[in-house]
């Protein structure tokens, strides 16, 4: 290989690429584009539900719980309601997706210590939103009336209480706001990066037979393995600048924690571009025109990365059969890596199975792509 | 020059090259020596662009050996297109890239030396007649300055072997004939070049002519001998009209050979004009063809290879 020709090759590459709106969109825009419409789109979570209360009481008391609903982030209180039958007919014309229902006897029960009932009721249309809405109303209602006692025993003792002897206190570990957003994210850098990746390339070796120019690159005494490294290199320098944009956009904009080294992300991100680059060059080679190339980049990279890379669909809930076929998708190891790296800060070293996985599947890709190409037209 | 002088700079032995039952080369055998232009004449589809293709390396031979520079295209692909230079019959320069990137690219691709780069470039731009324009995107210029452009993308490397195919197709008389001017110049400095064209006047710029027919050369010489040899007899040029029935009596005239409509005349091939023409034109007046002018002409190479091509049909119709 020489130095001299790869650097033409590459600069050449790049100066296509920068000419080409839609290769340029596709390298720049594109990432961003599907780190919003997934980082938004795929949210498991709940925010903001709109909620109606329905004062029986109308106390101080009754409007502390509503002030402490309104202050937390699920909940969203949107109607003060007056009559039961308001509350169908809010839920009805979705105006609230859930109506709490303070008792007319609320703060004496409270202050009897007796078992004091707030009534939630919720809309289940979409069951997902109101089992969430319904577990986290319960929390809420919880700490409340926990504040509430505490508060009273303080009060008729005169002495501060320790809190109840026995509480149950789960701590959760590595996505402490158990976001899912925090979950999917790190996945959906793979996807990212494989579509952009596939895609950039898959058109290189096409565009050259469709634009007529393969057959002087041919006469060139260029080696296939010339023409593969100096054509990769720059969308290998595209890929990684792409993987720092999602990064940033992760941590800075969405606020997914980054716990691991930049380096080790680097690392791994060389070796996964390297797999998905040498996979659309693949199919440049074997489709010489730009339209089909990319449709078949498209299926080879989205279909399979989306569902079974375990990016946003945990591998362990996946039937044994389709499990086993998880271990044939290059991203699942990347996937595992990225979360690995955003939420547990874990080293390389740590990470060694995967990492190793990935090596080979980039060393495989590349011997394979090397092969691909022949200096020959016809 | 550092070979040795007497190793041909192509010699190309029996070559064959069948796609599928279609044999589009078959068993072509041809030297070219240094400083020479040889030119590959012949309709569309004779199979020009497949031994040019071939020589190039860019398809396999079915049968056969080419060396260029004694070196087996074969067997060392990459070391003979280090020595060739190739425009190919259709444009297939970076139209997205400007002239000098266009340039600087295809010295990269060919190692040309870091230092030497720059004067070649300026060298090309010149030749060219495209200094001025080295920004210039290349989808922007006309036929004309794209043939010479490719012309010194291929030069960059100094080539000993120059391999174009059609370069001058869809270009204007004047930017051909100055098309032409530069190959002399090349061959003038030793290089051997090897074009292929359909335009026959372009055939006489050549040192040498290969008319090929169905992947045949049916004949190899000076143009000037070609012209002088392919012809079993002497031309005459026939004006009268309806053009049709003049073709039409004189193919049924037993003296004339041959017989083919060139413009607005037909060229009829006869043993000896001299003895011949005045009975000819005797033997005309009376078929209702207007007024008859027979004149014997120095035969072209268009002449020559019409003859050619005809008698070869005749013979593979013969052998059927």
């Amino acid at each position: 290989m020489k130095l001299r020709r790869l650097r033409a090759l590459a600069v050449k590459e790049l100066l296509q690429v920068v000419r080409d709106p839609r290769s340029l969109m596709l390298a720049l825009l594109m990432p961003v584009m599907q780190l919003f419409l997934l980082g938004y789109g795929v949210n498991l979570d709940i925010a903001h539900v709109p909620v109606c209360v329905y004062d029986q009481e109308g106390s101080p008391f009754s409007q502390g719980l509503f002030k402490r609903v309104q202050a937390s982030p699920y909940f969203r209180i949107v109607r003060s309601l007056h009559d039961q039958r308001e509350i169908r007919q809010a839920m009805d014309n979705g105006s609230c997706r859930m109506a709490l229902v303070v008792p007319a006897d609320f703060s004496r029960q409270v202050a009897l210590q007796r078992h004091a009932a707030v009534q939630a009721i919720v809309d289940a249309t979409d069951d997902n939103t109101a089992t969430l809405a319904a577990a986290y109303a319960n929390a809420v209602v919880a700490g409340f009336a926990n504040d509430v006692r505490l508060d009273l025993v303080e009060r008729t003792s005169g002495l501060p209480l320790l809190p109840a002897p026995v509480a149950q206190q789960s701590r959760v570990w590595f996505n402490e706001d158990l976001e899912s957003r925090n979950f999917i994210i790190p996945g959906v850098v793979a996807l990212v990066l494989a579509l952009v990746g596939a895609q950039l390339t898959s058109l290189t070796i096409a565009r050259e037979w469709e634009r007529g120019t393969m057959e002087l690159l041919v006469s060139t005494p260029v080696t296939p393995m010339e023409l593969l490294v100096g054509k990769l290199a720059p969308y290998f320098a595209i890929g990684l600048l792409d993987g720092l944009i999602c990064l940033a956009f992760a941590v800075f904009w969405f606020h997914v924690p980054f716990r691991g080294t930049l380096l080790a992300l680097l690392f791994a991100t060389s070796l996964f571009l390297l797999v998905v680059l040498c996979v659309g060059y693949f199919v440049s080679v074997a489709i010489p025109n730009q339209i089909g190339a990319s449709q078949i980049a498209l299926f080879l990279t989205i279909m399979p990365i989306s569902l079974l890379s375990g990016y946003a669909f945990p591998i362990d809930q996946m039937p044994a059969a389709i499990r086993l076929l998880t271990y044939g998708i290059y991203a699942r190891y990347y996937v595992t890596i990225l979360k690995a790296l955003f939420l547990k800060g874990s080293s390389l070293h740590e990470l060694w199975l995967p990492v190793l996985a990935l090596a080979g599947y980039a060393a495989a890709m590349v011997g394979l792509a090397a092969r691909a190409f022949r200096k020959r037209i016809g | 020059m550092s070979a040795m002088p007497s190793i041909p700079a192509i010699e190309v032995q029996a070559l064959g090259k069948r796609f599928g039952d279609f044999a589009a080369v078959s068993n072509v055998s041809f030297a070219v020596e240094r400083g020479e232009i040889l030119g590959f004449l012949g309709p569309n589809g004779a199979g020009k662009s497949t031994v040019i293709r071939l020589l190039c390396g860019l398809l396999r031979p079915t049968s056969g050996r080419i060396t260029v520079d004694g070196i087996d295209v074969g067997r060392d692909p990459e070391a003979v297109r280090r020595r060739i230079g190739y425009m190919s019959q259709k444009f297939s320069l970076y139209s997205d890239l400007s002239v000098l990137e266009n340039l600087q690219f295809f010295g990269g691709v060919y190692g040309v030396p870091r230092q030497a780069i720059g004067e070649r470039i300026q060298d090309a731009l010149r030749m060219a007649g495209l200094a001025g324009h080295a920004d210039t995107p290349v989808h922007a210029l006309a036929g004309g300055w794209k043939q010479r452009l490719a012309l010194g993308c291929a030069i960059l490397h100094r080539p000993r072997v120059l391999v174009l195919d059609e370069p001058t197709s869809g270009v204007d008389p004047l930017s051909r004939r100055r098309f032409w001017d530069l190959i002399h110049d090349l061959a003038a400095d030793g290089v051997t070049v090897l074009v292929s064209t359909h335009h026959m006047d372009e055939a006489e710029y050549c040192n040498r002519v290969a008319l090929i027919d169905r992947g045949r050369i049916v004949a190899l010489d000076t143009p000037a001998n070609i012209r002088r040899r392919a012809l079993d007899g002497e031309l005459v040029e026939v004006r009268g009209t309806p053009l049709g029935r003049l073709l039409e009596a004189l193919a049924a005239y037993p003296p004339v050979r041959d017989a083919a409509v060139f413009g607005n005349a037909v060229h009829a091939l006869l043993a000896r004009a001299a003895d011949e023409a005045p009975a000819l034109a005797a033997y005309l007046a009376g078929r209702g063809i207007g007024e008859v002018a027979v004149a014997r002409i120095e035969p072209t190479l268009e002449d020559a290879f019409v003859r050619m091509i005809g008698r070869q049909a005749q013979g593979a119709g013969g052998a059927a």
